[in-house]
Order: C-alpha cells, then structure tokens, then sequence
C-alpha cells in the first residue's frame, strides 16, 4: 500500500501482509493472529514503529502476515534478536513471537535471560503443548504420558510450566489466555504491550492435528467457567457460575483453596484480592494444578523495574568520548 | 614440520642489532608490567619492536609451580622488528619454576637474572627439578646474575613501612632497575610514570621507586659490569609525530569503532567472555565514544544474534569470539547470510581442537570461516597481519559490510590479540567520511532488488515508514523478499549470493608484494606469520636470494590475481599455524603446484626455523 492511500484509522485487516496464512485450518494461531491485529487496531499502533521478531515452529511464521516489519530467525534466538533491535531503537514496538518448544527447550537460555534482563517488549508464547512443525513430537511443555512419535509409550518428562520459569527468573508481567478467547485476549495483550519492561503472555493454543483437545478440560465451554478464573487487579477473585466460588490461602498448606460461597456466604471475607504486584501470590496462581483448580488467566504479575534497553541507551548517551583523545590517552611519545 | 626442531641461534642473524629481553615469574610477580615498561623505555628511544606476553589459562594458578608461569617477551632493536624474537638474550626468572619453564627460549651464552632466595630448598622441589640448577652445572655457558632481590628489595623499601609481603611485590621494579642500567637508561621516565600511576606521594609510588633505584644502583656499584656487556641502545629516526604502543585487541578496537564513527552509524559489539578474545569487548566498553557501546549476552549465540539485531535495527553489529564460540555462532550467520545484512564477526583464534590451548595462537579456523555453515553461505573473511593492520582490516570489514550488505569475519589470533608494536596515532580527521544511505520510502520497493554493481540489496530500517516488509531465513523471492519455494529462484539466490561475495576480490586488487614480482620462490602467508616471513624473507633477500613475500588480507574471495603473481615464481611456499588450510584453498582454486610449511605448536614461527626452510626450497631448486 502506498504511504498516501493509508486511511486515517487502521483497521485489524490493515495489519494483515498480502501473504496467504499458511496454517493448519482450524488451528488456534488464526485466533491469536486476529486478536494481535485487533490490538494493535485498538492501539492504532504505527505499522512502521512495530516489529514482530519470531523463533522456528509453526506460530513462528506469524510476522509474515503482519503488515508491519518481521524478522523471522532461528530457533529459540528470538529475544537475542529482539534485544538487539530494541538496544539499537528503543522506540520500536517489539513483539517476540515464539511456540513452547522454541522458547522452553531450545530456546530455554535466551527465555530465561530476557526476563532477568527486563527488555521492553512482550513475548507471545504460543503453547500446543506439542512440536507441530516437526510432526508431532513431545515438546518440554508436554504432559507426562504423552504419546507422540518420538514417545511412543507416553513421555517420561516433566512439562515446564512458564510462567512459573518467567516469575522466578525475575519476569516482571506475567499473563495467560486462551487462543479462542478473543475477547478476553486482547485486552490481555494490551496490558502487555503497555506494559513497560519484558511481559509474557502466554497462550493456551490448540494443535489440531497432533495435540487436539489438550486443553479442553479448562476451555471447553461446558466447564470454561469452572474451570478459568479471570483475573482483574483490585477485584476478589471469584470463579464459576454466579461467581460463587474464590481463591483464598490455605494456611496450613501455604497454597490456595477454593472456597465455595453458595455453601458458605461468610467466607467471602477469605477471598483474595487479586494484587498482581504480589509475587508470592502469583507464584501460588501459576502453580494450581488444573486437575482440581481453575486456570488462572489475565494478568497474573505485574511490576516496574528498570529495563535494559532504556539502561544501555542512557548509558550510550552519556559516553562522550571522542576517539582521537582515547587513542592518545595513556603513554604516547612524540618523534 | 615442526617449528621447533630448528637448532638455536643467534637472533642477529643481520648486521641489524636487536636483542630480546623474556621476564618470567607467577602471574602475581608483575611481569607482564615490566615488560610493558621496558617497552616503553624502547620505544621512546625511536627503537622498532615486538612484544608477545606468554600465559598460561590457569588464573592463579598456585605460586611457584611451572604451570603458574606467565612471561613477556620484548625484541627491539634498529631495522625491521617484525617478530618477538626467537629466543630470548636476555631473561628474567623471579622462581626457580620461570626458570625450568623458560630456559629453553634462552640462547646459548644469554643472560640470566634470577633471584637467589628463591632457589631454596622448597623452590626447588615446587619448581620439579632434583637439585638446585645453580649448582649442579646445568647452566654452563650461560651469564648469570644471581641477586638476593627479595631480601635487597625489602630493604630498600623498609623505611616506608611496608611490609615483606607489600615489599616483595616491588621486586618487579628493582629488576627492572637492573635491566634498564644494562641498557644505559636512567630511571627517570619510570619514576615520572609511577608518580602519575600512584600519585607523587603515594607510599607505594615511593617504594616502588627506591626498588626501582636499588636495582639500579645495585648494577651500577657490583662487579657485574665486568662480565656483561652494556648494551648500546641505537637512536634511529621514526616517522614524526605522536608514537603509542597498541596491541591488536586495542587495534581491532579502534578500527571498529573508527568505522562505525565514519559510517555515521552507532555500533555495539555484542560478546561473551571467551579468551582470548575479551579485551576487544573490555576496550571498548572502557572507552566510552560517542555512540560505541558493548552488550554481555547470556551466550555466544545469544551475542550473535542480538549482533544481527543491532544491524537490522540500522546500527552496526560486531561479535568477537574465540573458536569455541564462533562453532555456537554458526547458525546465526548463516542467517545473516540468508537476509543480507551487515555483520562484523571478529575470530580470535586460539589452538584446538575443542577447548584445546586456550591463550595459544593458531590459524585452523580458515576453513571454519570459509566454509563451516550448512548450506552455500558465502562470507568475507580478512585477516590483520600485525597489531597495527587491524586498525585498517576493521575499517575495511566495516565497509564491505555495508556497502555489500553482507557479514564479513576478521580472523585474528591469540598472538595478534595481546602482541604489540609502536603504532604512529593516526590523524582521524583525515580519514574518510562514508555515511550510510539508508533506504527511504519508495512506492515500489521491494526488499531483495539489488545495486547492478555491488549486488547488494537496500538497508532499510524498521520506523521507515510505508517501507514495511518482512525478512528470515526460509529462502525469498530474488525480488520481492516473499518466501519462495521455487526451484529455480532457489539455484538464482544461490548464484547471487555466491556472486555478490565473489566481486568483493576488486576491492583488495593490488595484492602487496615484499620483493621482485618474479623470482625463484614467493612465500604465501596470512595473519601473524607476517612477522616472522618477512624478516626472514629480508634477510635473504639481503643475501642476494630471489625471494618474495606476500600476507594475504583477503582470504575469501580469493583473489584471481594471486594466480598471475605466483605463475612468475619457480617455488610457492604458503606459510601457516595449521595443518596447510591456506594451502588446500589455493590448492583448489588458484595454484596446484604451491607446497605447505606448517607448524601447529600454539607457538609463532622462529625467523631462523623460516630462514632454513626458505634457503633449502630455493636451493634445492637452483
């Protein structure tokens, strides 16, 4: 499109590229695909000033349907890249795009680092639970059991759970949604992207062809509202139908609990507020386990810390030395 | 062939008159310092030189054992002082362990300094040696001051209140006192710069300069005088103007960041720790320049690709690593490669296989950087042949980079790194101004159309709006950029990226020949063995011999007139620290009559091994 035919107010599809989606139908990357452009639409965020930077893996191919700039790397690297861009221009709106394979197996080094290091930009992780691109392999985010090619007899391993990862390696936003929820993601993504310093967003996403209805026992809406707590900072955190269940401390335990209001009305005095400032309790949210208490999604922790490309480009505009006074610094003679 | 097995000899092998001084002790002895001092006192004394500091990988290791050795070696002399020296004249060993480690750099009838209370009974033993090398005759034929320093030093120093431990550390200083009575020097310049070091009432400024003067006068006032011969040190004239010593990391320095400034571009060298490549990141993060800064990645990788990054965003990326480093980087390139952006890798070479010699030089990652990618991924790649080339190589990296959009990979190496020489600082204000043109809004653009010339695509940078487009690694379309699983565009991407990297050999046409364009051998070299060959080639030469040199720059793409220079030689020689990869490159493409002389010891070649070598090609032939 010509710099002089771009409307006044962009559309989500005016952040769509001319490339053909190249996608499984059905897979729940169109979904996030859409609730990107919608945030950026609701942002009218400047296609020129937006970089999405991706892994290897099927949601890596995201940027080249964006409108905007994209540079698709290698495996696993993508916020190395990203924190080269963001060092160099720091005005640039960077979008790390990455799958659970790139970003908690190959890429597992570069994933924790940028959380430690607070680069301003937001880390969509597309999580199947599955490597897609590949086939079908067991990926680190997948269950114990899972039977894949490369497992057949079900997986031995442990799943690493990310957000856990990304709080203890200093994250300072940590949030979750589901790909089909749009309406629920968006203003997610948005927090994030508001959000000043490294925010993981992570994204339940189905697979459709090799891990289908992994996540259905939290998403499918017959249980959706039993089984996903929506999380609002300053709100108690109420679940279920008519919001008659919360979240409160077990303290003998030091974990959380559901409290079921409909039996008993007076422990809603025992309801936690949701203070995503609170790190102890957003490790607690990260840790429940799915099987017998609700997915905790929406911004689960959020702070402020100083970032690393706001760091090195003050430091960078303090250096002020000229070279030809370094050269001769130190011992010189003259002939 | 080994460098080694050559018989030792003398190192003025001309009527030039040089002399080699090695310093040896535990890396906490200050060797490396006053050496650098000696250096200084050299060179402003007009002298040319060489200095190579020699050091084990251990840090620390624990005090008086052979392999906590570290020794700096420093040649100078009158002529052309292009190598450290192959032996030393003169060496310092403040342990019985420098003594056991070095003694073999030592030539015959050369001057030993040693610290006699050191050779104790418990020296010894640390050191390995059965008996004390002192009295049991191994050091026949050798001049030998052997001084109580420790004890002469805390002497001097007693009255400022220092301690022995304190007292002992301002050995270094009386030695050099000593040292720089043999060579005629006062004191005077050593004192000024420990004045400005300490300041002028530091105690420590105080004692170091009453060890200082000790030694000196220790000289002065003994016998010794009658057994060694003070050397006269020689007053030649240099070019005029503001002389500094500057080592190839310091060099390397300078030139990225002297690029980058006439560039108009802000750059960051994106490292991890690995020796011996560090100090490029250490200087330059120390240097603080306008617009010049360094990012510590988490990993070699990491470092690499936050590199490219910098280069997209419309900065200029550096990574400097060793070997091992540049191995975790290779998938990164390729990548570069693949989307044609600017990239400077700088290679340190270190000896290997595998972590190998860590602070030793080798030249076996050439074929690593020519050709260890998976896929056809073409790169430039030069090598600096002396502390003082690098300056010019980073620049001229910096602008192949640019103007070809494409990485270019400096090989250098551990001796390189920490070797230095005098270096006349260079005027910045003449250099040439070539800023970069970045692409700005173009209705038709289209991000792979090339310059018909360079073959170069444009640099456009993310914010330049209505340019918006998307770049990776999956293989575009020739023109538009848009992934392309054609066939045939796939076999023209390869050809132009091939293409593209072939044409950079007009920009290193005139190749530099040291000697007649024809004659009865030229010797091929690349990297550091530039200082060995070409004193070694000079003295032949001066003999009458029809011998000439060249050090390749430009070792991909290599150059179709290396072809016509070496057809008008009866013998070519290529000259390299590794197992002949030069050699195989032009064995290939240019020269299948050429021969190979290599040595992989992790040490420099000795002139005098290169000079029997030379002599019996050329005769042999004759």
């Amino acid at each position: 499109m010509s710099i002089n035919t771009e409307p006044d107010k962009l559309k989500p599809t005016d952040y769509a590229s001319d490339q053909e989606v190249r996608w499984c139908p059905g897979c729940g990357d169109y979904a996030i695909l859409n609730a990107v452009k919608k945030t950026l639409a609701d942002k009218q965020a400047k296609k020129e000033n937006t970089v999405f930077v991706s892994g290897i893996g099927c949601s890596s191919r995201l940027p080249y349907y964006m409108a905007t700039y994209g540079f698709h790397t290698i495996h696993g690297r993508a916020p190395a890249f990203a924190t080269g861009i963001k060092i160099t221009n720091p005005k640039l709106d960077v979008w790390v795009i990455t799958g659970d394979g790139d970003s908690l197996s190959i890429g597992g080094n570069h994933f924790i680092h940028l959380f430690r290091k607070n680069l301003n930009c937001q880390v969509l992780l597309f999580n199947n639970e599955i490597y897609g691109l590949t086939k079908g392999q067991a990926s680190p985010a997948s269950r114990i059991g899972t039977i894949s090619p490369s497992t057949p007899s079900g997986s031995l391993e442990a799943p690493i759970s990310a957000c856990e990862l990304a709080l203890s390696s200093g994250a300072t936003f940590v949030a979750r949604g589901v790909d089909t929820a749009i309406k629920k993601l968006v203003p997610t993504l948005s927090k994030a992207q508001e959000h000043v310093g490294t925010s993981l967003v992570e994204i339940y996403q189905n697979c459709i062809v090799y891990n289908d209805d992994v996540f259905k026992s939290f998403t499918d809406k017959s249980v959706a509202s039993e089984k996903q707590i929506h999380l609002e900072h300053g709100q108690p955190m109420l679940f279920g139908e008519n919001n008659k269940k919360g979240l409160a401390i077990n303290k003998d335990y030091s974990s959380l609990e559901i409290i079921d209001l409909e039996q008993n009305e007076k422990e809603i005095s025992r309801v936690l507020v949701h203070d995503y400032k609170n790190k102890t309790i957003a490790n607690l949210l990260t840790q429940m386990d799915q099987k017998s208490m609700p997915v905790a999604l929406g911004v689960i922790y959020c702070v402020e810390k100083p970032t690393l490309d706001n760091y090195y480009t003050e430091k960078l505009n303090q250096h002020n030395n000229e070279i030809s006074n370094i050269m001769e610094k130190g011992q010189t003679w003259t002939i | 062939m080994d460098g080694n097995s050559s018989e030792i000899r003398s190192n003025n092998i001309d009527d030039n008159w040089s002399t080699t001084v090695r310093f040896a002790g535990d890396s906490g002895d200050g060797m490396q310092l006053t050496g650098g001092r000696l250096t200084f006192e050299a060179a402003i004394s007009g002298m040319g030189l060489a200095t190579f500091p020699d050091y084990p990988a251990e840090i620390r290791a624990p005090a008086g054992t052979t392999f906590g050795v570290s020794s700096f070696q420093v040649r100078f002399g009158e002529g052309l002082i292009a190598s450290s020296g192959d032996h030393a004249d003169i060496l310092v060993a403040m342990n019985p362990a420098a003594l056991k480690v070095n003694i073999k750099e030592v030539l015959p009838g050369g001057l030993l300094i040693l610290d006699s209370s050191s050779f104790n009974e418990r020296g010894i033993k640390k050191a390995g040696y059965e008996e004390n090398p002192l009295e049991n005759n191994s050091l026949a034929g050798m001049q030998i001051i052997s001084a109580d320093i420790s004890n002469l030093t805390i002497e001097a120093v007693k009255e400022f209140g220092l301690g022995n431990k304190d007292g002992m550390r301002c050995r270094n200083m009386w030695t050099l006192g000593l040292i720089l009575w043999l060579f005629t020097k006062e004191t005077n310049e050593t004192i000024n710069w420990l004045q400005n070091k300490f300041g002028k009432d530091n105690i420590l400024a105080k004692a170091n300069m009453a060890a200082l003067n000790a030694g000196h006068s220790y000289a002065e006032n003994t016998e010794i005088s009658s057994d060694i011969i003070r050397k006269i040190v020689p007053k030649i004239k240099p070019a005029k103007g503001k002389w500094r010593a500057i080592t190839g990391a310091e060099s390397l320095a300078f030139g990225l960041a002297t690029g980058a400034i006439k560039s108009k571009l802000n750059m960051t060298l994106c490292s991890y720790p690995i020796t011996p490549a560090s100090p490029i990141m250490h200087y330059l993060a120390n240097y603080e320049l306008k617009g010049i800064g360094i990012y510590q990645a988490e990993d070699e990788i990491a470092a690499c690709c936050s590199a490219i990054g910098v280069s997209y965003a419309g900065g200029l990326g550096v990574t400097s690593s060793s070997g091992p480093g540049i191995s975790l980087k290779t998938e990164a390139i390729g990548l570069a490669i693949s989307v044609e952006l600017p990239l400077i890798i700088i290679n340190s070479q270190r000896a290997g296989p595998s972590t190998g010699l860590p602070t030793r030089a080798e030249q076996s990652d050439l074929m690593q950087a020519v050709h260890g990618r998976h896929g056809e991924a073409p790169l430039v790649v030069l090598a600096p042949k002396s502390p003082s080339h690098c300056f010019h190589i980073a620049q001229k990296a910096i602008h192949i980079a640019i103007k070809y959009m494409t990485p270019v990979m400096i090989l250098s190496d551990a001796y390189l790194t920490n070797a230095s020489e005098p270096w006349l600082i260079p005027d910045i204000s003449g250099i040439k101004e070539n800023p970069v043109s970045f692409g700005e809004y173009n209705e038709n653009y289209m991000p792979f159309e090339r310059n018909p010339n360079t073959l170069a695509r444009k640099w456009v940078k993310p914010g330049t709006k209505g340019m918006e487009h998307r770049i990776g690694g999956l293989e575009k379309d020739s023109i538009s950029g848009n992934i392309s699983y054609d066939p045939e565009n796939h076999q023209e991407m390869t050809n132009l990226r091939a293409e593209k990297i072939r044409n950079i050999q007009n920009e290193f046409e005139k190749i530099e020949i040291i000697g007649p364009d024809k004659g009865d051998l030229l010797v091929i070299g690349w990297g550091s063995t530039n200082g060995p060959i070409s004193e070694a080639q000079e003295l032949l030469s001066n003999k009458g011999y029809a011998i000439s040199h060249t050090q390749i720059s430009c070792l991909w793409p290599i150059s179709h007139n290396l072809k016509n220079i070496a057809s008008k030689f009866k013998e070519v020689l290529v000259v390299e620290m590794n197992d002949g990869q030069l050699f195989n490159l032009l064995k290939v493409e240019t020269m299948p009559n050429a021969k190979s002389l290599t040595q992989v010891s992790g040490k420099p070649f000795r002139v005098s091994y290169l000079l029997d070598k030379f002599k019996e090609i050329i005769e042999l032939r004759n």
